[in-house]
């Protein structure tokens, strides 16, 4: 029983990963009808990002607390970029294409950044610096609970609550549903269905690289290629959430996880 | 008589070789309210993503006031004071009925990024402002008790009405209306005519409206315009456009004039 309860924590704190991946899925999906299959990457460069931010913050000394969220913030500034230059450079000129020829794009993309990331960072992996020391936070009757596990799980949370107010409650937010809905009467009201598209790909970039770090504090290991499965099955999970559907992928990144650890709990955990 | 707040020059659409609007010229004064028929395929429907900017125009130029919009994007050319309705209604269906109104409500929205994200106290204001305009512009419609219902669950009257106060709510000049009688009883025809007028007197719009209904047209427009396979054939009060030979050719076939 200890057992299964804790395969079941510990797919709650993975699965809470995948949401947020896959709610980068789902939103691009929602406003463009498109699967960004280059969205792993973006995932995969948000670790990298966090790995040379976090080891600035500890050449640089920074206090200990302050480690995780400068390199939180880092990695998803830096993959906003990234996501708003995808958009702008390989997306954006195909506007107007067939739907096929933009998901070609997106792979392509995908491959650019994997091969492109091999020659850059290297293919070698490297060891993620520790922003944040482990410990534990519960250990009772045989259930452990780390405070990694609980940043992962509360910093997901909180993520997914500002997107939600950011989606039901703000202007941007509304027009964001809006073009999900109907582009062109969205241009018709006034939006600028560009914008809102570039603001799409940044917020599922943000969310995207902050996967990226809280994998990093878990599973110190990053390198290039390490968004190919992680991106894959976060698409699974927006699927099996309705894609399209922003609560949906939420809840089915976390029920996938937690119910295939549940399943396979004897396995053990080494793949992300 | 004013000047004219929107003049269609010489315009010219081609599909590859279809010429679906042909060297159309119209000009719209100040508060009229002008009609388009034609029989089907003849290219009303064109004209209006012409005007709107869905469609850029083969040859021809579109003047709003004196500046040229022709080109422009369409939700630029909704900023410079047009706005539309579909023939097939197209709302925002999963958005409730107050947000398809609040999210029109961006245009002329002077709020920057900064001021958007630190939630300052002018902005929130100004959120407040858009709020109570929009739920101010349902209650003239009569659709206050449906602003929280999602669009799509609205009955189809009802659906046409907010569609006219989503596009009032980006403050046009110009207002087109595209077949908005379509699929409506004739009680309910009547009830749109007249919602139409007083709109039109209370914002001081211009109105532009395409409909194959004889009554609603003839009854509220100013002055028509016939087209037929993208030809202008007619245009005149509704009087002379009814007695005008080419016109009962291009409805009832040549044969019916002889």
């Amino acid at each position: 029983m200890s057992t299964f309860v804790q395969q079941v924590l510990n797919g709650l704190a993975w699965g809470s990963v995948y949401a947020l991946i896959a709610l980068g899925y789902t939103m691009v999906y929602g406003v463009l009808k498109l699967i960004n299959f280059a969205h792993g990457e973006v995932y995969m460069m948000g670790a990298m990002a966090g790995y040379y931010v976090g080891r600035w913050a500890q050449k640089a000394e920074l206090p200990m607390p302050l480690r995780l969220p400068v390199t939180l913030l880092g990695a998803m500034a830096a993959c906003a970029v990234l996501g708003f230059l995808i958009e702008r450079f390989a997306y954006r000129p195909l506007r107007q294409a067939n739907r096929l020829s933009v998901l070609i794009t997106a792979i392509g993309v995908s491959l650019l950044l994997q091969n492109g990331g091999q020659l850059v960072f290297g293919a070698d992996p490297k060891y993620f610096p520790q922003v944040l020391s482990y410990s534990e936070v519960v250990n009772t009757g045989g259930v452990v609970l780390s405070n990694i596990q609980l940043v992962i799980m509360v910093t997901a949370v909180a993520l997914m609550a500002a997107l939600n107010l950011f989606v039901q409650k703000t202007r941007s937010g509304r027009a964001m549903r809006a073009v999900a809905n109907d582009k062109a009467a969205a241009q018709l009201v006034g939006i600028s269905v560009d914008r809102i598209i570039s603001l799409t790909f940044v917020i599922g970039s943000v969310l995207a690289a902050a996967a990226g770090v809280l994998v990093g504090l878990s599973n110190p290991k990053v390198d290039p290629l390490m968004g190919i499965m992680p991106g894959l099955k976060a698409f699974v999970a927006a699927v099996l959430g309705g894609i399209g559907n922003i609560p949906g992928a939420m809840l089915g990144g976390r029920a996938a996880r937690a119910g295939r650890d549940a399943g396979l709990g004897d396995r053990p955990l080494d793949l992300p | 008589m004013s000047a004219p707040v929107l003049v269609v020059e010489n315009v010219t659409k081609c599909f590859g070789g279809l010429t679906a609007v042909s060297e159309l010229d119209l000009e719209l004064r100040s508060e009229e309210l002008v009609g388009i028929i034609g029989p089907n395929g003849s290219g009303k429907t064109t004209a209006f993503n012409l005007i709107t900017g869905f469609y850029e125009p083969t040859r021809g130029s579109i003047r709003l006031g004196d500046k040229r919009i022709d080109g422009l994007r369409t939700n630029q050319i909704n900023r410079a004071g047009i706005a539309r309705t579909f023939q097939n209604i197209r709302l925002f269906p999963d958005l409730s009925a107050l947000d398809n109104v609040r999210v029109a409500f961006h245009v002329g929205v002077r709020s920057g990024i900064t001021s958007r994200v630190l939630r300052t106290q002018s902005f929130l204001d100004e959120e407040r402002r858009i709020g109570r305009a929009a739920m101010e512009l349902l209650e003239r419609f009569d659709l206050a008790r449906f602003a929280l219902s999602s669009a799509r669950n609205l009955p189809y009257g009802e659906q046409r009405r907010l569609e006219i106060a989503r596009a009032l709510a980006t403050s046009p000049k110009i207002l087109l209306l595209d077949e908005p009688a379509a699929g409506m009883n004739p009680t309910e025809k009547v009830e749109l005519a007249r919602l139409i007028r007083r709109v039109k007197d209370e914002y001081d719009l211009t109105i532009l409206l395409i409909d194959h209904d004889m009554k609603v047209v003839m009854g509220l427009c100013d002055r028509i315009l016939v087209l037929d396979h993208g030809e202008t054939i007619a245009q005149g009060t509704p009087e002379q456009v009814q007695r005008d030979p080419k016109v009962i050719a291009a409805y009832l076939g040549a044969d019916a004039v002889a």
